[in-house]
C-alpha cells in the first residue's frame, strides 16, 4: 500500500481544501494522472498520483482541509513505485483532519511516519506543544526541519485568541500567499543580483525567419528564446539549478523552469516546464501556450505546482527595462528579463543601432557567488548569440 | 463572407480569449491594446483562432498592421477577398 499525501504546492502552503475527487475506490491510475483537486490559497489544482496501482481507499470528503502532509488516499502500489513505497500504517480515516474543527489526533509514530520529521525539530516539537501535522515542511522532501517548528511556535504564540475569519475573496487570499512566500524570501534568503546588457540582433532576425517559415499555430514568441537560453545555461553554472534546504545547497539534476504568468484576477503563479533544457522550441513553445492557457483557467497540476527548480520572468512586454526580482524559497535564483530596446551599440569600434535587453540574476549568496553569478549571464548572452542552437 | 460576419468572428475570438472583456464595448478606432490587457500570448492565440475560423494565416511581418479593430477587419476583408 501507498499513501497519497497532501502536497506541497506552494512555498508557505500549510494545508489545503480537497475540492473534488476525480477517481474512485477501484479505479486504477498510473503515475501522474490527476486523482484530486485540491484548493491552496492562490489556485486550485490538479493532484498527480506519484504511484501507479489502484485506488484503494479515500480518506477525505469534498471540502476537508487538511495540511500538508496528511494522507489524503491510500493506493495498491505496483510497479517499481511499490517498493519505494513500502507502506507506514495507513491512518485510520479519523485522521483525515477539518482544520476548521477539533484538533485531530494523530499517533506521534505514524505522523512522524509520514511528514518526515528531523530528530531536533520532533524534539522541539515535543517541548512545544506543536502538532507535527499542521506544519509544513521546507527540507528535502518536505521534511520538516528545526526551522519550521521555530517558526511555527512563533504562530502559535501570536496567534489571537480567536482565529480570523478565513477570507473568502480568491484575489485576497492570492495575495496573501504571495505575501507570505515574498516575505519569507526577503526574510530568509540573502540576496544578490547582477546584471547583463544583451545583444538581441541576432535572435531576433533568425526568430523573424525561423518564423516566416512556420504555420501560426507554430510560430515562436521570443520570450521562448530567453527561456531555453535560461535553462541551458545552468548547465555551466548547475548551482543554480537547486534548492536551499536549511543549511546546504541541494542541487537538482533535471532542469524544470518555473514561468512567471501574470493572471488575469492578479496576482501570479511560476508553474514549472518540465526537462525545460531537454526541449526544442517547437515543444518548448507548445507546452509554454498549453501552461498559460491552464495556469489562467486554474487548471495547474501538482508536479507544476511543486516542481520549478528556477525561476524565469520576463516583464518587457509590461515596459520594464530590468528586472530585480525575490527568489521564490526554496529556489536559489530567478532570471528576469526587462523590454526589448534599440540602443546605440559598439561594434568592431563603430556605433550601431542594435536591439538589446537587459538579463538580471536574482541569487541566494547562500548558494552561490557572484562571479558563478556573472558567469551564468554571460552563458546566457553567448547562448542567445546563436539562436540556431538553442 | 460579409463585412458583419467577419467582425462577429473577430470579436467572439477575442470574447474567447478575454472573457471578462464586454468585446461590443471596445472601440474599433482605438488600439487593441490600449483596451485589453493582452500579451503576445493572447495576440498568438488570436492569430490562431483566425487562421482556424477564418482561414487566414496572418505572417509576422503583418502585425503592425494589426493595431486596432478596424485595421483588422479591413486586412482581413483584403486577404479574405484575395483567397476568393
Amino acid at each position: 500500500m501507498a499513501d497519497l499525501v497532501m502536497p506541497v504546492l506552494g512555498a508557505d502552503m500549510k494545508a489545503g481544501e480537497l475540492v473534488a475527487w476525480l477517481k474512485r475506490p477501484g479505479d486504477r491510475v498510473q503515475k501522474g494522472d490527476v486523482f484530486a483537486e485540491v484548493d491552496t490559497e492562490k489556485a486550485v489544482v490538479e493532484v498527480e498520483s506519484m504511484f501507479s496501482g489502484v485506488i484503494e481507499r479515500l480518506l477525505l470528503s469534498p471540502g476537508d482541509k487538511v495540511p500538508v502532509g496528511a494522507v489524503m488516499a491510500v493506493v495498491r502500489a505496483e510497479g517499481p513505485e511499490a517498493a519505494a513505497a513500502a507502506a507506514p500504517a495507513v491512518a485510520p480515516p479519523a485522521a483525515a483532519q477539518r482544520l476548521a474543527g477539533p484538533r485531530p489526533t494523530i499517533a506521534p509514530a505514524a505522523a512522524a511516519g509520514r511528514l518526515r520529521v528531523s530528530p531536533v525539530a520532533q524534539k522541539l516539537a515535543e517541548e512545544k506543544g506543536i502538532d507535527l501535522s499542521t506544519v509544513a515542511g521546507t527540507g528535502p522532501g518536505g521534511r520538516v526541519m528545526l526551522r519550521d517548528v521555530e517558526e511555527a511556535a512563533t504562530r502559535v504564540v501570536a496567534r489571537p485568541a480567536a482565529a480570523a475569519p478565513a477570507p473568502a475573496d480568491r484575489a485576497l487570499r492570492m495575495r496573501q500567499s504571495i505575501a507570505a512566500a515574498m516575505s519569507r524570501s526577503h526574510r530568509e534568503i540573502p540576496h544578490f543580483h547582477v546584471e547583463s546588457v544583451i545583444d538581441m540582433s541576432r535572435a531576433i532576425a533568425w526568430l523573424t525567419a525561423e518564423n516566416a517559415r512556420r504555420p501560426v499555430a507554430e510560430r515562436l514568441l521570443y520570450g521562448v528564446l530567453l527561456i531555453k537560453a535560461a535553462a541551458l545555461a545552468l548547465r555551466k553554472v548547475p548551482e543554480a539549478n537547486a534548492v536551499w534546504a536549511g543549511d546546504h545547497v541541494e542541487p537538482k539534476a533535471a532542469v524544470h523552469v518555473g514561468v512567471a504568468i501574470a493572471l488575469p484576477g492578479g496576482g501570479l503563479v511560476a508553474p514549472a516546464i518540465h526537462d525545460t533544457d531537454k526541449l526544442s522550441l517547437g515543444e518548448l513553445m507548445a507546452k509554454l501556450r498549453d501552461l498559460v492557457q491552464r495556469a489562467r483557467a486554474g487548471r495547474l497540476r501538482s508536479s507544476e505546482v511543486s516542481d520549478p527548480t528556477i525561476t524565469v520572468t520576463s516583464l518587457g512586454e509590461q515596459g520594464a527595462e530590468s528586472v530585480f526580482g525575490l527568489i521564490y524559497p526554496p529556489q536559489v535564483a530567478l532570471v528576469g528579463f526587462g523590454r526589448l530596446t534599440e540602443r546605440p551599440w559598439v561594434v568592431e569600434g563603430r556605433p550601431e543601432l542594435r536591439k538589446v535587453i537587459h538579463a538580471s540574476l536574482a541569487a541566494d549568496h547562500r548558494a552561490l557567488d557572484g562571479y558563478r553569478g556573472s558567469v551564468y549571464l554571460a552563458e546566457v548572452e553567448r547562448l542567445l548569440q546563436e539562436p540556431e542552437s538553442l | 463572407m460579409s463585412e458583419d460576419a467577419v467582425r462577429e468572428k473577430v470579436l467572439a475570438i477575442l470574447a474567447e480569449l478575454a472573457p471578462e472583456v464586454d468585446v461590443h464595448a471596445l472601440r474599433p478606432d482605438v488600439r487593441l491594446r490600449d483596451q485589453m490587457d493582452i500579451d503576445s500570448m493572447d495576440f498568438l492565440n488570436f492569430l490562431i483562432g483566425v487562421d482556424e475560423q477564418l482561414g487566414v494565416d496572418i505572417p509576422e511581418a503583418d502585425y503592425p498592421r494589426l493595431a486596432t479593430l478596424d485595421a483588422i477587419y479591413r486586412y482581413l476583408q483584403e486577404k479574405l477577398a484575395q483567397k476568393a
